[in-house]
C-alpha cells in the first residue's frame, strides 16, 4: 500500500511515478523507480488501513505526542479521501495540462462536485509515514473533478494538512472563536439566508458544510449526510487493487450507521455535544453549531440530552 | 613588535559597536580583542539555545545585561514540532542567576518557561527590568504575579502570543502599590478577566507607561476609562470591541481616542464592528503601525479607515481588505514598509474572498518603501511576481504563501519558477524568503544562484528531486536557516553538502525522503552538528532506508543535549548502533 504521486517531469514527458514514502505497494507493478526500498522490509501492519483519529490507534502503538492529537478540527491529522468510484487509470500529477481544466488533471470523477484545490496527498500523508492510510489517488481525482469552469461548486471542503497553511495556532484559535461568533449573528437569524454548519466525521480527511435550512426533517439531513460521507467509510475495508475497490463500493455509510458503528452528534450553543434527534427539528436548527459523525464507541456517555464537553474542545 | 591598542582605548571604541555580528567579527581578530570584546558585551543574543551551553555564555560575557534566546525551530509555530521536544529556559535562568546577577533583560522566544523560572528570575536579578516572552508556554499567571510583585524596577512585561495557564486576573494586583516604573505592559494573550479597577489603578500609578496591550476580556468601557488615565500612550492594543453600540458609548470612545495625541501604534480590535471605526479616525493621521489582523471588518469600512493613515509604515490586515482595499492602501499609505495579509478563513473551505495577486502588485507599485511582505493568497502568477520584483528591488523580506499547495501560475499553468527567479535576481538585499506554489528544481537553481544575501529560507511542497537541495546548499552563501517540509528530495544532496550545515544555524526537514541511514551517517561524520530525528516511531525499529518524519540539524559547541524526549533520536543516545553499509545514491 503505497502512497504514490504521479507527476510529469518537464524533461521527461510521461508520467513518472514517485513514491513519497519509499514503501513499495503490494499491489503495484512497478516499484523500481523507488530508491532505497526493500520490499521485504514492508511492515504490513504498519501500513494497514484504518479509520479513526491518530490517537485512537491500536494499543500496541505508543501514545501520540502532542503533534498528532487534534487540537482543533483544523489541526486534526487527516488522511486523504478514498476514491468512491473505481478509477482505473493511474492518477495524474500536478503538472498535467489537460482538457482545459485549470488544474489540468486528466481524470474526472463525478461523485464529488468540484473541490477547489484540495491538498495533494503527498503533503498530507507525509506526517503519517509508515502508518499511512492508503490513498493517494483520491485527492488527485477530486481536483480533476473540477470540470470545465467548475473550480468550486459545492461548499468546497479541503483536506486538512498539519501546519498548512502556515498560520500560527494562536491566530487560528483566535479566528476560530471570532468567526463562530460572527456566524452566530449572521446565520442564526431565522428566515435569513442559509444556515451553514460544519460537518466532520471521525477519520474523514476534511470537513463539509451543510445548509440546515435546506432540510425540514432529520430524515432529510440524515440521507444527505449519508450521501456526502459514504466514500469515507470505504477506507476501512482496505484497498487491494481493483478487487478491493469493488468490495468497497458496496459498503455504505448507512449500513455502518445502522450497525451503530457511527452516530450523529452536534455541538449546541453552550458548547456541549449531544446526540442528534432528541429535540424538535426547529429547535435543533437554532441551536446546532456543528455536526459530527462520531464512532459509536466515542459517543458513549452522550445520552440523549446529556451534557458533555466535546473531547475535541480546545484546551488553551 | 607591532603597536597594540591599549585595552581602554579598544573598550572605548567598542562601546560604539552595538551589532553583535560586528562584535563577533571583532572577537576573531586576536586574543586580546576577544578578551576586551567579551568583557564589554552587554547584549547577548543566542539564536539556538542548544548551540551553546548556558555556563559557557555566562562565563564568556560576565557583564551581560540583556539576554535573548530562541528555542524551538520556527516550524513549531505551525504545530510541526511535537510537545515536549525541548527548549527549556530553566538551565539558562539558573546559570545566569549564578554568574550574572546584574542581568536586567530577558527575551525568550519559543521556549518552555515554568513558574519556577519566573520566580527564579524575580528572586535573582535585583535590577531586573525587561521580560519579553514570545510564543512561550509552560507558565501560569502565578509566575507573572511573582515578577510583578518582586521586580521593583520592572519597565517592560510583554507576553506575546504565549500559552499561559490563566488562573485569573489577580496577578495585576501584585504590582507595587506605590508608583511603578512600567513603560510597557502586554497581556493580550491572557484569557481571563482582570478587574478593571486594578487595571485603572495600575495605569494611574504608572506615569511612564507608553505601551499597553489589553486582552480581549477588557471591555470598551474599560478601554475608555484606561485611555482617560493614560492619554500619553504611544502604543495601544485594545480589548474586545464586541459590545452593542450605544450612542453615548461611541462618543465617549471617540473622545478618549482623540485625547491620545501621541498614539502611533494600534492593535487588538477584536470583533470590531464597522460602526466603531470612526471613533479611531482621530488617531489615524499619526499612526505608523496598525494591526487589523484580528478585525473582521470588511470593505469599504477598511478603506475609510486606511485612507486617513498617511503615515502608516506597518500594516497587518486580513484578506478582507481585498484587491481594491490594497489599491487604496497603495495610493494613501505612501510610507508603507511592511505589509502582512492573513487569510480570514484558515479552514480553507470558504476561500472566496476577492483577494488575488493583484492586491500585492498594487502595493508594490504604489508603496516605494515597501521592504517586507507576508502575503497569503489562494493562487498566484509569474507575471505578478515579475512586476513585484521589478518595482520593488528593495525588498528585504518576501514571504508568499500560495495557500493551495502545488498551485501553478493559474493563467499559464506553468510553475512559478520564473516568478521567484525574478524575485531572487531583482531583490538583491533579500534576507528572508518563503516560497510556495508549484516549483520545480529550476526555481531553486535560480534561488541558489541569485539569492546571495538570503539568510532564512522556507519551502513547502516544492521541487522535484535532490537537485533542489543541492542548488540551495551549494548556492545560497548567506544561508543560516533553512526549513523545508513535504519536498521530494532524499539523502544525496544532504550528505554531499554536510559541511555547509556547519555554516548555518539550523536545518529543518519534515516529510521529505531523508532516510534514517543518512541521518546516522551525518551524525557520525559531523560531530559538531546535532542531528535530531523526531519521529513518532523509533527509527531504529525500521529499516535504515525508510524515510524519517522530521529531522532537525543544528550546529553546536555544546555537544549532545541531555533533555531529549523519547521521540527524539540522536546518535548519542544509541552509540552502539553502527551505520550499516547502504548504497545511498
Amino acid at each position: 500500500m503505497s502512497y504514490r504521486l504521479l507527476s510529469v517531469d518537464k524533461e521527461e514527458p510521461g508520467l513518472k511515478e514517485r513514491n513519497y514514502l519509499g514503501l513499495s505497494d503490494c499491489s503495484s507493478v512497478d516499484s523500481s523507480t523507488i530508491p532505497n526500498v526493500e520490499k521485504s522490509n514492508l511492515n504490513f501492519k504498519a501500513t494497514e488501513l484504518r479509520l479513526g483519529l491518530p490517537e485512537s490507534q491500536s494499543p500496541e502503538r505508543e501514545t501520540d505526542f502532542g503533534l498528532l492529537s487534534p487540537r482543533t478540527l483544523d489541526e486534526k491529522l487527516l488522511f486523504p479521501l478514498l476514491p468512491c468510484k473505481d478509477n482505473a487509470s493511474a492518477t495524474t500529477g500536478h503538472k498535467n495540462v489537460v482538457s482545459g481544466n485549470k488544474r489540468g488533471f486528466a481524470d474526472t470523477w463525478d461523485e464529488f462536485s468540484g473541490v477547489k484545490g484540495s491538498v495533494r496527498p503527498g503533503g498530507i500523508n507525509m506526517m503519517l509515514s509508515p502508518k499511512v492510510k492508503d490513498v493517494p489517488k483520491s485527492i488527485q481525482e477530486e481536483r480533476s473533478h473540477a470540470k470545465g469552469g467548475g473550480l468550486n461548486n459545492a461548499p468546497a471542503a479541503k483536506a486538512q494538512v498539519v501546519g498548512w497553511p502556515p498560520i500560527r495556532s494562536y491566530r487560528k484559535n483566535t479566528m476560530a472563536s471570532s468567526t463562530s461568533k460572527n456566524t452566530d449573528e449572521v446565520d442564526g437569524k431565522p428566515g435569513l439566508g442559509a444556515l451553514f454548519v460544519k460537518v466532520s466525521m471521525d477519520g474523514a480527511p476534511y470537513l463539509r458544510k451543510v445548509d440546515l435550512r435546506t432540510y425540514t426533517s432529520y430524515q432529510q439531513l440524515s440521507s444527505a449526510l449519508e450521501k456526502m460521507f459514504s466514500c469515507f467509510t470505504l477506507g476501512q475495508y482496505g484497498l487491494h487493487g481493483a478487487q478491493g475497490r469493488e468490495r468497497m463500493s458496496e459498503i455504505k455509510l448507512k449500513d455502518l450507521l445502522h450497525g451503530s458503528e457511527f452516530v450523529l452528534t452536534y455541538e449546541d450553543k453552550d458548547g456541549d455535544w449531544m446526540l442528534v434527534g432528541d429535540v424538535p427539528w426547529e429547535i435543533f436548527t437554532e441551536t446546532c453549531q456543528k455536526l459530527k459523525i462520531m464512532k459509536g464507541s466515542d459517543s458513549i456517555g452522550l445520552a440523549p440530552g446529556a451534557v458533555e464537553k466535546s473531547k475535541n474542545k480546545e484546551r488553551v | 613588535m607591532g603597536l597594540r591598542l591599549p585595552s581602554k582605548v579598544l573598550e572605548h571604541i567598542l562601546s560604539f559597536i552595538d551589532s553583535n555580528e560586528d562584535r563577533n567579527s571583532v572577537s576573531l581578530v586576536c586574543k586580546s580583542w576577544f578578551e576586551t570584546e567579551r568583557k564589554t558585551r552587554k547584549r547577548v543574543f543566542v539564536g539556538n539555545c542548544y548551540a551553546v551551553s548556558p555556563a559557557a555564555v555566562a562565563k564568556r560575557f560576565p557583564e551581560m545585561r540583556s539576554l535573548t534566546l530562541k528555542g524551538k525551530p520556527h516550524f513549531a509555530d505551525y504545530n510541526l514540532v511535537p510537545d515536549g521536544w525541548g527548549g527549556y529556559a530553566w538551565p539558562w535562568i539558573e546559570a545566569m542567576a549564578a554568574k550574572c546577577p546584574s542581568l536586567e533583560e530577558i527575551r525568550l522566544k519559543r521556549m518552555v518557561v515554568t513558574d519556577e523560572c519566573l520566580e527564579k528570575i524575580a528572586a535573582s536579578f535585583k535590577d531586573f527590568e525587561v521580560l519579553v516572552l514570545t510564543s512561550c508556554e509552560g507558565f501560569s499567571t502565578d509566575g507573572i504575579a511573582a515578577i510583578a510583585a518582586t521586580c521593583r524596577n520592572l519597565r517592560v512585561l510583554e507576553l506575546r502570543e504565549c500559552i499561559v495557564e490563566d488562573l485569573g486576573g489577580d496577578w495585576l494586583s501584585y504590582f507595587p502599590e506605590t508608583s511603578t516604573s512600567l513603560v510597557s505592559l502586554d497581556f493580550s494573550c491572557l484569557d481571563s478577566e482582570v478587574k478593571i479597577s486594578d487595571l485603572e489603578r495600575l495605569v494611574s500609578r504608572s506615569p511612564n507607561l507608553k505601551s499597553l496591550k489589553l486582552n480581549p476580556a477588557v471591555t470598551l468601557d474599560g478601554l475608555v476609562s484606561l485611555l482617560r488615565r493614560a492619554p500619553q500612550l504611544t502604543e495601544l492594543g485594545t480589548g474586545s470591541f464586541a459590545a452593542q453600540l450605544k450612542p453615548e458609548a461611541f462618543s465617549k470612545l471617540s473622545e478618549a481616542f482623540s485625547n491620545c495625541k501621541q498614539l502611533q501604534s494600534l492593535s487588538g480590535l477584536w470583533d470590531v464592528l464597522p460602526e466603531y471605526l470612526p471613533a479611531l479616525y482621530s488617531v489615524c493621521p499619526g499612526l505608523t503601525s496598525l494591526n487589523l489582523s484580528y478585525a473582521t471588518v470588511r470593505m469599504p469600512d477598511l478603506v475609510e479607515l486606511l485612507r486617513r493613515c498617511s503615515k502608516l509604515q506597518k500594516l497587518w490586515v486580513m484578506d478582507l481588505i481585498e484587491d481594491k482595499g490594497l489599491e487604496a492602501v497603495a495610493s494613501y499609505c505612501k510610507e508603507l514598509q511592511e505589509l502582512r495579509v492573513f487569510p480570514s478563513a484558515p479552514d480553507l473551505d470558504e476561500a472566496n474572498i476577492p483577494l488575488t495577486e493583484q492586491g500585492l502588485v498594487f502595493v508594490s507599485k504604489g508603496c516605494r518603501k515597501l521592504e517586507s511582505v507576508l502575503y497569503f493568497c489562494v493562487q498566484f502568477t509569474n507575471a505578478a511576481l515579475l512586476t513585484i520584483a521589478r518595482k520593488r528591488p528593495n525588498l528585504k523580506c518576501f514571504r508568499l504563501c500560495v495557500i493551495e499547495p502545488f498551485a501553478p501560475d493559474y493563467k499559464t499553468n506553468e510553475p512559478l519558477d520564473k516568478g521567484f527567479k525574478a524575485i531572487a535576481e531583482g531583490c538583491k538585499d533579500l534576507r528572508r524568503l518563503s516560497v510556495s506554489g508549484l516549483l520545480s528544481d529550476k526555481a531553486f537553481k535560480y534561488i541558489g544562484k541569485h539569492a546571495k544575501k538570503v539568510r532564512m529560507l522556507s519551502i513547502a511542497f516544492a521541487g522535484d528531486s535532490d537537485l533542489m537541495l543541492h542548488h540551495l546548499l551549494s548556492g545560497c552563501e548567506s544561508l543560516k536557516k533553512l526549513e523545508i517540509r513535504d519536498c521530494p528530495f532524499g539523502d544525496t544532496a544532504l550528505l554531499e553538502h554536510a559541511a555547509k550545515l556547519e555554516t548555518m544555524r539550523s536545518l529543518w526537514m519534515s516529510s521529505c525522503f531523508v532516510s534514517f541511514g543518512a541521518c546516522k551517517i551525518l551524525s557520525q561524520k559531523m560531530p559538531r552538528l546535532n542531528v535530531e530525528v523526531i519521529d513518532e516511531h523509533p527509527p531504529e525499529t525500521r529499516p535504515e532506508s525508510s524515510p524519517v518524519e522530521r529531522i532537525y540539524i543544528y550546529r553546536t559547541v555544546a555537544g549532545p543535549r541531555m533533555d531529549t524526549p523519547e521521540f527524539v533520536w540522536t546518535i548519542h543516545k544509541n552509540p552502539e548502533i553502527g551505520v550499516s553499509h547502504l548504497a545511498i545514491k
